[in-house]
């Protein structure tokens, strides 16, 4: 009975553990420069976006988005909506089914984890005293 | 007897792992040498993580993502930031990002002009390269919104950069970040004739 008894709580105490390392292990290692797009995302029920920095400069060069799609250089002056998207604004002007994926693949874009605030993720910034 | 005894084994069983638990979490963070360099540091296996395990992303596209690891295989390395020196990987053409959103010919306009500005403190000057700027970007993206284009026009501190104006717009955030002091101070100063003065 003992014996039985210790493999028992082995095997429990095994089982149990591997989620909780999981936790204590599980650190934000967002890549730098991810942008977290939360105006709206979670307002109308959505996840929040996630926008890869890195995947983009691969394939453009930064004025493709910050000149000729007007987007500008600072977190949350964009006001980029689904409307404007499927206009051909914004992430609309690439991201129509010719270029890029399109918007019917809500998932792709609309992946963040829910609860997170529109900013740029991933480490060093210049974003104000305190954030550095 | 044997139903106060069916009662107490589990309920044993389940203090005993409560309690190995407990022991199991002290342990991990207890585990490792409390005064390593870089405690709190990814190490280079834990870089560039799958969107999977990032702890940003969520949902069923995360899966669909290309990873930054598939991505990052051959271009230069560097020591912040994305761990990629993207202005070498530019210059190697190791990647060739379009300057025109649709036509993949077109090349950009660069400007091969150096700013040298001279800095007050014991730092070495800066050199601010037009070419590696305009390889990536317009005029228009930093003149004359962030940067008034005339000598002497711009009073840039190391406190305005890290308050994300000036250099900061970008360094810090999305450019590699400050923390590479001598990327930028890069041209020693001119010893003044008081300075070899004193040191003799």
């Amino acid at each position: 009975m003992p014996v039985c008894k210790i493999r028992h709580i082995r095997l429990l105490a095994a089982v149990l553990a591997v989620p909780i390392l999981v936790i204590v292990s599980l650190q934000t290692q967002a890549e730098y420069a991810d942008v977290v797009l939360n105006r709206n995302s979670e307002k109308e029920g959505v996840r929040p976006v996630v926008y890869p920095h890195w995947f983009h400069r691969i394939r453009f060069q930064c004025r493709v988005c910050h000149t000729e799609l007007g987007f500008e250089m600072r977190v949350g002056a964009n006001k980029v909506t689904m409307e404007g998207i499927i206009d051909g604004k914004f992430c609309g002007a690439c991201h129509d089914g010719e270029t890029a994926w399109t918007v019917e693949n809500c998932d792709l874009c609309h992946s963040g984890l829910p609860g997170m605030e529109t900013g740029i993720t991933g480490g060093h910034k210049t974003l104000g005293p305190g954030n550095w | 007897m044997s139903i106060v005894k069916n009662l107490i084994t589990p309920a044993a069983t389940v203090i005993a792992v409560f309690i190995l638990l407990l022991f199991l979490v002290n342990k991990e963070s207890h585990s490792a040498d409390p005064n390593q360099f870089n405690r709190l540091m990814a190490p280079p296996s834990k870089r560039n993580p799958p969107p999977t395990e990032d702890g940003i992303h969520d949902g069923p596209g995360a899966s669909m993502l290309q990873t930054p690891k598939s991505a990052f295989g051959t271009l230069p390395k560097s020591k912040s930031g994305n761990y990629i020196d993207w202005v070498k990987a530019l210059d190697e053409k190791k990647i060739q990002p379009r300057y025109d959103r649709n036509d993949p010919e077109v090349q950009p306009i660069v400007m091969d002009l150096n700013i040298v500005h001279e800095v007050k403190g014991s730092m070495p000057n800066v050199v601010y390269p037009h070419k590696q700027h305009t390889e990536w970007l317009d005029c228009s993206n930093c003149h004359p919104a962030i940067f008034v284009p005339q000598k002497g026009a711009n009073n840039i501190t190391m406190a305005s950069i890290l308050l994300g104006e000036k250099c900061g717009v970008c360094h810090g955030k999305v450019a590699f970040p400050v923390s590479e002091c001598r990327r930028c101070h890069s041209q020693k100063k001119k010893q003044s004739a008081g300075a070899k003065a004193a040191a003799k």
